[in-house]
């Protein structure tokens, strides 16, 4: 017997002001830039101001997004911690090889090398709960949240845990900024991000975030959606992608009609989008869509963002303009498809249902 | 829930050999291969030894066909330790079934961004290697050059227990009708990063480590990669495929104790074993060998042999031994390649012997297997545990 999956909960922590549940893009900040920068709540009210001196931005946001979901889905404690992060705690790994190079190998405290193992924020959280359970991390750049996706999936399905908490994380700091313009990756003019799919330049403008969830094989008064079904593809060509979207939603037993909208990963980069242009002009062009890098910023688990989003948009039942990008809406959203592809690898396909 | 989960194929390159054959041959005639470090230029060569691959990358390079300087050594070593289970198997097409790819590391391609840390703003010529820093990378070069496309290819970083925890989440891939044939393990080779990381944490000997020995001084590190086959009752049956052993049991569990070190009882430990003991359906007298993690750093053999002692009982704990006295602590591969010694401890029914260790640990009655041992082996359980108060246990069994 195949469990169903309920979304039960949700935290943000992003470059928008998303981390008050109550709120859904009441305002949304448009930068001109080519980074974006968390909108930072007040951490004193999550964390001693002792330890928050020592932690790493993803530590923190982390903290509080898993936190907020934890609370709202009236959970102290879950069978499984389970996060997506494509470079983890990349601050201080980076200080801690600069402080290699500049003091020839001597004088370094462990705290940096700690916090750089890439599972300290599932560790930290676990040890903050004192939970015992399951204990995974997922480091597959643009996949690695939609990783911990099928894991907590599978586990739920099976009945193996009933309440898992699943997250993705990542920060955004100078050094990986400055080498990743270098090789194209981030833009290098300034972009205004209401204007970014217009931008014909390439590279993103590059964010960070951190998005925690409840997810259950139990429905109760909080939950937001049903977990359907999610697909990864390391490699996938243009000309493929609408045949597996469509076996994807035959196996789901999904007509392309029943999609109320689709959120695309459109990050504005002139040599990628193409992937999604050519859905959005051809496979979907009934299909009302949806894009969100110009208010998430790009960064690996930035597709922990469109989850968050869909998530909202089906408890909510209502689409925010900001986020429209054909003419055409849906009244009531009750299916969404989230399809995401970064530099046209590491495809994820994410099916969510209005419970 | 009840399918087996057959290993078809293995491949492991670490410093005790460049395949599973070389590693067997060292295990058995006693071989270590600890030495001083010769291929990374640091200050602290003369206090630390380790566990290095002799075998330079322009030699792999030249191997494999790639261009001088391409690729970072994690995903060198994964390439030729994938590869080598693959022809095990005897697979010509990866995609000629539902497979996937689940690697795991912790450094990724530290070894070339620590490197060119400053040098990428000064020229362009080691650009190729900005993008290696995501521990994704070095799977997804793994991925391109075993040839698989468009399927699931993930990446797990639990630190030291993340190859044990890729072996947990193939089989469960493969259990769940997810995958029908799924290549599981992972690579890390040496970095500055992680001496000089180990060496903060003082956890790092001055000379060959002793496992669970009452004067142990700390860990030496180690470099490897290595990967198992995976394949579904179905595909074994279809392909009439030989099959080396079975994934029984796994479990993971989280100490929640300390961010770097095991709780004093090992509680994680113990939960981990539990859970895998649980899932093969055996009892602890089931186990013929136990592969242990066994840094050789005062706090995890400890804790270990505690766990150990809470499992099986006083008096009871079968032969153990831990391996990292031959191939250094290999981080995130460690779980990989005790996973493959564990495949050969009960192909060949040896018992491995637990080098350097002379003197028992004051705090309880309980020796290491220090002999080569013929016994017949049924049950390996192998334990990983990693920074996070991250746990794992591996059950590889001779039956599914």
């Amino acid at each position: 017997m195949i469990k169903p999956v309920y979304i039960n909960s949700v935290g943000s922590v992003s470059v928008q002001k998303t981390f008050d549940n109550s709120e859904f893009l009441n305002e949304t900040t448009v930068y001109n830039d080519t980074v974006a920068k968390v909108i930072a709540p007040d951490y004193k009210q999550y964390i001693p101001a002792a330890q928050a001196r020592r932690m790493a931005k993803g530590i923190k946001m982390s903290t509080v997004s898993s936190q907020t979901a934890l609370k709202e889905a009236g959970r102290e404690q879950v069978d499984a911690i389970i996060v997506g992060t494509g470079l983890g705690c990349i601050g201080d790994s980076e200080k801690f090889v600069g402080d290699i190079i500049d003091n020839d190998e001597q004088f370094l405290t462990p705290t940096r090398f700690i916090q750089s193992s890439h599972n300290t924020v599932a560790g930290q959280i676990a040890l903050g709960i004192g939970c015992q359970g399951y204990n995974f991390t997922y480091v597959h750049a643009a996949i690695s949240f939609e990783s911990a996706l099928i894991d907590a999936k599978m586990q739920l399905e099976n009945n193996e845990a009933e309440h898992i908490l699943v997250g993705g994380v990542d920060e955004m700091v100078k050094h990986h900024v400055d080498t990743h313009r270098l090789i194209g990756h981030i833009k290098s003019e300034a972009t205004e991000s209401s204007k970014l799919l217009e931008s014909n330049t390439k590279g993103a403008v590059m964010g960070e975030g951190s998005h925690f969830f409840v997810l259950s094989n139990k429905m109760q008064e909080s939950t937001y959606a049903e977990l359907l079904s999610v697909e990864c593809y390391n490699t996938l060509s243009k000309e493929e992608l609408p045949v597996k979207i469509n076996q994807f939603l035959l196996e789901n037993n999904v007509t392309l009609e029943a999609i109320d909208l689709v959120i695309l990963g459109n990050n504005g980069d002139v040599d990628f989008d193409s992937y999604y242009n050519e859905l959005s002009e051809t496979y979907f062009k009934n299909t009302a869509q949806a894009y969100y890098k110009h208010l998430s910023g790009e960064f690996d688990t930035a597709s922990g963002f469109a989850f968050w989003l869909a998530s909202k948009v089906l408890k909510t039942q209502h689409v925010p303009e900001v986020i429209e990008l054909n003419q055409l809406s849906t009244q009531k959203p009750n299916t969404i498809l989230i399809y995401n592809q970064y530099r046209g690898e590491n495809h994820s396909l994410v099916l969510l249902k209005k419970c | 829930m009840s399918k087996g989960v057959a290993i078809t194929g293995m491949g492991v390159i670490s410093a005790i050999g460049n395949n599973a054959q070389e590693n067997f041959e060292a295990l058995i005639s006693r071989k270590s291969g600890i030495s001083k470090i010769s291929h990374i230029n640091t200050i602290h060569a003369d206090d630390i030894m380790v566990g290095e691959i002799a075998t330079t990358n322009s030699t792999f390079e030249k191997q494999l066909g790639l261009s001088e300087n391409s690729f970072s050594r994690s995903p060198i070593l994964g390439i030729i330790a994938a590869k080598e289970a693959l022809a095990q198997s005897g697979i010509s097409d990866v995609n000629d079934y539902k497979t996937g790819l689940i690697s795991s590391t912790t450094v990724g391609g530290m070894d070339k961004s620590e490197q060119y840390f400053y040098e990428y703003f000064e020229s362009d010529t080691h650009w190729n290697h900005i993008n290696g820093l995501h521990a994704g990378d070095s799977t997804r070069k793994i991925a391109e050059a075993i040839g698989l496309k468009e399927s699931y290819v993930t990446t797990i970083s639990t630190a030291c227990s993340s190859a044990a925890n890729a072996i947990m989440l193939g089989a469960r891939m493969i259990k769940s009708g997810r995958l029908d044939r799924v290549i599981v393990g992972g690579t890390d080779a040496l970095s500055k990063f992680t001496i000089n990381g180990f060496k903060t944490l003082m956890i790092l000997s001055d000379t060959y480590s002793t496992p669970f020995d009452e004067h142990r001084k700390g860990l030496n590190l180690g470099e490897a990669a290595a990967f198992l086959v995976l394949e579904s009752d179905a595909v074994v049956k279809k392909e009439n495929r030989k099959v080396l052993a079975y994934v029984k049991g796994y479990g993971n569990s989280n100490d929640a104790f300390h961010q770097t070190a095991s709780s004093e009882n090992g509680d994680g430990a113990v939960l981990a074993m539990e859970k895998a003991l649980k899932v093969a359906g055996l009892k602890a007298k089931d186990i013929d060998y136990i592969n242990a993690h066994g840094t050789a750093t005062p706090n995890n053999d400890l804790s270990e042999g505690r766990a150990l002692l809470r499992i099986f009982g006083e008096g009871k704990v079968p032969e153990f031994s831990s391996t990292k006295a031959y191939t250094g602590h290999t981080l995130a591969v460690a779980g990989g390649v005790e996973a493959v010694y564990a495949v050969l401890a009960i192909q060949n029914n040896r018992v491995y012997p637990n080098l350097n260790f002379k003197t028992p640990m004051k705090e309880f009655d309980l020796q290491p297997e220090t002999a080569v041992k013929e016994k017949e082996i049924k049950h390996v359980l192998s334990n990983s545990f990693g920074f996070g108060g991250n746990c794992s246990t591996i059950i590889i069994s001779k039956e599914a």
